[in-house]
């Protein structure tokens, strides 16, 4: 390699470094003919050739309902981090309708295979919102049973559900089963070689299994670009499964793309990539500060498009729902907030014992032996604090 | 026939098609495991008789054949997922012990983690590089696992049946070159528990402790030592996670002598946390500082200077000398 050579690369290099940030990724349209869309941000209907729905009245004001609920749950849990009686919070804020429309495809013995995300999509499953808030809290690591609503437990580190959702999938054709999964992810994810591994053995296997990819553009500070050169959803045609990209704000097309990828599995015909094209508004937990890396006018942008206010304009437009049923869910949503913080201000910490528990099945010698050690540690005390920690958490009240 | 005389390779294939025969629910999984009957031939001829679907030959990808094991268990399969070679396991590592470990602690209890891996390990086949590792100390430091390593052929089918009922994972090493070391298997004797170490040779001045290939170094260490005047016992640890601890003790209160041997490097090795507990347990009936006798703390090497690296007759006998000595 010459000198000269090297020189002439270096400026474009360090260009193309700057100007990154203003190079966003173009963001689809309504008119993005790869992108499924059954209602505008203005709340209408728009005819897609492929993909069709006609909800009940009852079912749209269902929809809203359970996005409203969602949101004001969510919204909830960010003020009890804030009070500092959660440690952390993810929210959900902008990815209701992708969380609510895919969540609503699902039949009951369908499975999910969530991240720590889905606050909406175990809505649907019919999760306890404030069985979510264990693991926020810091008194558990999720400790739902996973077999209660289909829905396993969180996952935190990035993309290793996908596989699990590839195992159960392939245990459910076993099965023979017509049940199918859903996994979820983000466009982080997508980076994440289990998350290549999972599209590899699912194709393989021919798994019933659903890829619902929540594309909200960021990965903590990362752009979508820092991911990928080429669209999410295209990335299932070199596995040799469909992709789909959904708009993800719209609840009604991620039900109609959801429902018809879960049929598709169902009739063994195996796995397709749904991206919902959405957006995070929020930061990427209570510990994020989102102004350090992306600018409030895209923010602006995409709350122009916020799933709930679409719904809504639909459902006005539409004459499905007035001003009696709006607040009626008002109440219902303040009656869910308040429940959930005082189910939350009660979580008692647990007993220090407890982290002897459930380490395994059989048991384990050390596990006793340190069990045992701790207990006679503890009770070596003459005078246990239990009174000062009691105050103390009275006191943060 | 309830008693023959297998191979260790052979023991562990009997056990595998017998639990295949017993349970619908086991699956066998990984790469080559079918047709070929796996690098080793461990799965010889259980994909003709069970069918592609109950003997899954994998993507070759580790992660996924360990992240697919754990959707299949929490649908209520078991399976046994083969890592082809030690050295080739890192790729799941992440799969192991972020999730496989972590799974049953995360659901308090609620779901149950029955996934068995079979990991030929250690060296002395003469293999190029990844293919001769020991690192089980790297999974025994991990809560959640169990780890346990057959030394004879009996062991090897029944503790592959043990585990294969555990409902907690277990990590199976399988000492590679020792596959065609022949013994007994009786298939109908009522076996030991899993996680319980057995007294090999019974000896007096002195314990040596070691699992899977070494066990036969050190009885073979015991049988010259005892040419020269000393009796040697010999523990099969054969669990490293839970380790046998009232076996340890009671046999280091009895010699007061121990050296443990292992092939992993002895830096943070299994050894070092024998060594430490039995100093706790019975600091004041040991003659000599507790001796470890393994790998050295470098990449492990090219084949023709493994003879060098492994412990060997010499180097027990040595520890052993060093140990008398105080």
């Amino acid at each position: 390699m010459t000198v000269e050579s090297t020189a002439a690369r270096k400026p474009r290099r360090s260009s193309g470094t700057k100007r990154a940030s203003a190079k966003r990724t173009p963001q689809p349209q309504s008119s993005d003919p790869q992108l499924v869309q059954l209602l505008s941000p203005e709340g209408e209907r728009v005819e897609h050739p492929e993909y069709r729905i006609d909800p009940t009245p009852d079912e749209l004001r269902g929809l809203y309902r359970d996005m409203v609920l969602t949101r004001r749950f969510d919204a909830e849990a960010t003020a009890l981090q804030r009070q500092g009686e959660l440690g952390l919070w993810a929210s959900l804020l902008g990815q209701e309708a992708a969380q609510i429309g895919s969540g609503r495809a699902l039949r009951d013995d369908d499975y999910v295979f969530p991240t720590y995300r889905e606050h909406g999509v175990a809505w649907c499953r019919g999760v306890d919102p404030t069985n979510l808030l264990g693991m926020f809290r810091g008194v558990n690591h999720g400790g739902w049973d996973p077999n209660s609503n289909n829905f396993h437990l969180y996952t935190i580190v990035i993309g290793s559900q996908t596989l699990h959702a590839t195992g159960y999938a392939m245990g459910v054709a076993k099965d023979g089963a017509d049940s199918a999964v859903i996994a979820y992810f983000g466009d982080g994810a997508s980076s994440q070689g289990d998350v290549a591994e999972s599209f590899t053995f699912s194709a393989v296997y021919n798994a019933p299994v659903v890829f619902f990819c929540q594309n909200n553009q960021w990965a903590i500070s990362e752009p979508t670009e820092k991911q990928t050169r080429v669209p999410l959803y295209q990335r299932a045609q070199g596995y040799g499964f469909p992709g789909i990209r959904v708009d993800g704000n719209d609840v009604l097309a991620c039900l109609a793309v959801t429902r018809s990828a879960l049929e598709r599995a169902r009739r063994g015909e195996g796995p397709t990539l749904v991206e919902a094209f959405t957006y995070r508004m929020g930061a990427h937990t209570t510990s994020d500060d989102p102004t350090k890396y992306r600018a409030d006018e895209e923010r602006e942008a995409w709350e122009a498009k916020d799933p709930i206010l679409r719904l809504r304009r639909c459902l006005e437009r539409e004459g499905h729902a007035d001003e009696a049923f709006f607040a009626a869910l008002d109440e219902e949503s303040e009656a869910l907030g308040k429940r959930v913080r005082e189910v939350v201000r009660a979580m008692p910490d647990p007993d220090p014992m407890a982290i002897f528990d459930h380490v395994y099945a059989d048991g384990h010698t050390l596990v006793d032996e340190e069990r045992a050690q701790f207990a006679a540690y503890q009770a070596s005390f003459v005078d246990t604090d239990t009174t000062g920690t009691a105050s103390a958490a009275e006191g943060s009240k | 026939m309830t008693v023959q005389k297998l191979p260790i390779a052979k023991a562990i294939n009997e056990s595998l098609r017998k639990a295949l025969d017993t349970d619908p629910k086991v699956l066998i999984m990984g790469e080559d495991v079918g047709k070929l009957g796996g690098v080793f031939r461990v799965t010889d001829g259980l994909q003709k008789d069970f069918g592609e679907d109950r003997v899954i030959d994998t993507p070759l990808a580790e992660s996924g054949i360990i992240g697919t094991a754990i959707g299949l268990a929490l649908r209520g399969y078991r399976p046994v997922a083969e890592i082809q070679f030690d050295g080739f396991v890192f790729p799941a590592y992440d799969q192991i012990v972020t999730q496989l470990a972590k799974m049953h602690a995360r659901a308090l209890g609620k779901i149950k983690m029955p996934v068995v891996i079979r990991i030929p390990y250690g060296g002395g086949i003469g293999a190029v590089e990844h293919h001769s590792e020991s690192p089980e100390a790297l999974f025994a430091h991990v809560a959640g696992l169990k780890i346990v390593s057959p030394s004879t052929a009996s062991d090897a089918y029944w503790m592959m049946q043990q585990a294969i009922q555990s409902d907690d994972p277990v990590i199976f090493f399988e000492p590679k070159r020792r596959y065609w070391d022949k013994g007994e298997v009786n298939t109908e004797a009522i076996p030991g528990p899993l996680h319980r170490a057995r007294v090999a040779r019974e000896g007096s001045d002195l314990t040596l402790a070691a699992y899977g290939p070494m066990v036969k170094v050190c009885l073979e260490a015991a049988a010259a030592a005892e040419e020269e005047g000393r009796s040697l016992e010999v523990l099969d640890l054969r669990s490293m996670s839970p380790l046998d601890f009232e076996t340890i003790q009671a046999s280091a209160e009895k010699t007061r002598r121990l050296v443990v041997v292992h092939e992993a490097p002895v830096f943070f090795g299994s050894g070092a946390e024998i060594a430490a507990r039995v100093t706790e347990r019975c600091f004041y009936h040991l003659e000599a500082p507790v001796i470890r006798v393994g790998g050295y703390h470098s990449p492990y090497p090219p084949a023709r200077l493994e003879d060098e690296y492994l412990p060997g007759l010499d180097r027990v006998l040595d520890a052993v000398d060093r140990s008398l000595a105080y």
